[in-house]
């Protein structure tokens, strides 16, 4: 046997080194692997899923956009076959396009939100924080770790489904294959985009990790992170997107399809004549004849506002333009890096004086 | 040397105290036991000494003026909480090889051989075995650690006669052949009779008595542990008596 009587060793009382952040690793991988397998299954499954989805239409849009010559019956056929593909998928809010938008906080929920609690709600926190590893390390290389393998799945997942959308943007895309049902502007995926859609996997994980150091318990700080991150969305969607940069305003009237605009208002004679689209009396007073694109193809803000510029009015537009879609991204990505490490500061700093 | 020193120590959690003006020096080399009623404030000076809580007022120190939940502390420290708290999904081998990670020693050859000696299967799922497997299990762990002072909250208030007499055996070998001092909480005096030779008496958050087991008989002139504590209880808390 060892005998442990030993005397004090010199330089017993010295700090002790720290263990290396590596031996983490393992830890954190036998501890959560279960998460990580289910997180890998769910989005092993959506990928197949797009695949499945996405080859087809993909063959169809080739198929339309070799079709010569364009006018054809032949070719409008098959562009009309390119745009009946995608029912389920169309857009963001389509049953599709809404649970892929879930994604990031399914996964930060269910795999951040039990990692600390888990921890205080079963006492194994009474074990963990007495190794000689030290609570904050501890807590802190967990949480990296499981935040930066989450992250690069989402956003391998996210190369993936811009692959799927992809047509819909595509530079080769012909006049006559008009997405009238779509909207057009890259803004309109700007949720699953490369960027975004990791950044928003990484904020949800973060989140679902503070809630469960403060709620300590898992299904409720499961709720809470799902009510956290849908707040976040609706708020950051709804207000604060739009002012990444100061919107462009123009008086054109040709403000590109790709845009994303964010109000339109109209002024004669250096006031504001009315916000947004006019009124029904003011279309009837200065445009019941109807120049080109009234009739029967039915109304076209575009020619009302062509008509009542012919009488003095001037059309104001603020948008993003499409070429701001990337900065965008980023300066999404950036804010949403930097809230994280926030919360995951704010998580440690729980874990170093929570009482018990 | 003293294994756990407090000073004026004292602990609030809301605006009751678990534990006030508690001043106390266990000397090492002792199987120290933690003794009183349920609520007495036994777990909250435990936890103060392994620093998994922040004193509310007063210091406490481990291993020689070291503090408690210090880098130094924790190296040489090993805690074995309430219910024997185990990761339950993971494997057995997995416990070990989680603890050997977080910890700069680890006796892998003692931890395999307790194991196989206790017929505990190292695939086997935490969760999957008995209690008395996994207090043992957890008790194991612990002792891998090689430690300098080992502190047991409740170790056996689970188990069953037979798990608690194994128990309790292996901590009387490694005090006796490794020199490792204990710290141990226990409303179950008839068990601590057998192993304790140093004797804290815990009641409402104070400290009542403190000492080695055979000075405190002599001098209050009691046959057994159990008679002098269940005297000094008697005293201090009334509602033993109704």
């Amino acid at each position: 046997m060892t005998a442990l009587t030993r005397p004090a060793r010199p330089g017993d009382d010295a700090a002790v080194r720290p263990l290396p952040w590596r031996r983490m690793a393992g830890v954190t991988w036998r501890q959560h692997r279960f998460a990580l397998a289910g997180v890998a299954e769910f989005l092993g499954a959506l990928s197949v899923w797009l695949l499945l989805i996405g080859m087809p239409l993909h063959h169809a849009y080739a198929a339309a956009l070799a079709c010569h010559p364009a006018s054809s019956s032949a070719c409008a056929g098959l562009d009309g076959a390119f745009q009946g593909m995608d029912n389920l998928m169309a857009g963001p809010l389509t049953p599709g396009g809404t649970l892929l938008q879930a994604v990031p906080v399914l996964i930060g929920a269910f795999a951040g939100a039990p990692v600390l609690a888990r921890e205080m709600e079963t006492g194994t926190f009474r074990y963990a924080w007495t190794q000689g590893f030290g609570r904050w390390r501890w807590a802190l290389a967990k949480l990296v770790a499981l935040a930066v393998v989450l992250t690069a799945a989402g956003a391998a997942f996210s190369v993936l489904v811009s692959w799927y959308y992809q047509p819909y943007f595509a530079t080769g895309r012909k006049q006559s294959m008009v997405l009238g049902a779509y909207q057009t502007s890259p803004f309109t995926w700007f949720n699953l985009r490369e960027v975004a859609f990791p950044a928003w996997i990484l904020i949800a994980f973060t989140i679902g990790a503070l809630a469960g150091m403060l709620i300590r318990r898992v299904v409720p700080a499961i709720i809470a992170t799902l009510v956290a991150y849908a707040g976040l969305v609706v708020a950051t969607g709804g207000l604060l997107r739009e002012h990444y940069l100061t919107p462009l305003v123009t008086t054109s009237l040709n403000v590109p399809g790709t845009a994303w605009i964010l109000g339109q208002w109209s002024t004669k004679d250096g006031r504001l004549a009315f916000a947004g689209h006019p009124s029904l009396s003011l279309i009837n007073r200065f445009c019941s004849s109807g120049p080109a694109g009234f009739g029967k193809e039915g109304f076209s803000f575009q020619a009302v506002a062509q008509c009542l510029a012919q009488h003095g009015y001037t059309q104001w537009t603020s948008y993003q333009p499409a070429s701001r879609f990337w900065p965008f991204e980023w300066i999404e990505g950036g804010w949403q890096l930097a809230l994280s490490a926030l919360l995951i500061a704010a998580t440690i700093w729980l874990v170093r004086r929570r009482a018990t | 040397m003293n294994v756990v020193e407090a000073s004026g120590l004292g602990k609030r959690y809301g605006g009751t105290w678990a534990l006030r003006e508690c001043t106390l020096a266990i000397p090492a080399g002792r199987v120290a036991a933690l003794v009183g009623p349920n609520g007495a404030g036994k777990s909250t000076l435990l936890n103060l000494a392994v620093g998994l809580s922040a004193p509310s007022e007063g210091v406490v120190t481990v291993l020689g003026g070291r503090a408690a939940g210090s880098p130094a502390a924790l190296d040489q420290i090993a805690f074995v909480a309430q219910d024997t708290p185990l990761y339950k999904n993971l494997s057995v081998a997995d416990m070990i090889y989680v603890t050997r990670s977080l910890n700069w020693r680890f006796d892998q050859p003692y931890a395999q051989a307790r194991l196989d000696e206790l017929g505990i299967p190292v695939k086997r799922r935490a969760g999957k075995l008995s209690g008395g497997q996994q207090a043992q299990l957890a008790l194991t762990l612990a002792l891998a650690r090689r430690p300098r002072l080992l502190v047991l909250d409740e170790p056996v208030a689970m188990l069953d006669p037979v798990a608690r007499h194994d128990f309790m055996a292996t901590v009387l070998a490694s005090a006796a052949a490794d020199g490792v001092s204990v710290l141990l909480s226990s409303h179950v005096l008839a068990e601590l009779e057998r192993v304790a030779d140093y004797l804290v008496l815990l009641s409402r958050g104070q400290v009542r008595l403190a000492g080695a087991v055979d000075d405190l008989l002599t001098t209050h002139g009691r046959a057994s542990l159990e008679d002098l504590a269940m005297a000094y209880l008697r005293e201090t808390t009334p509602e033993v008596t109704r």
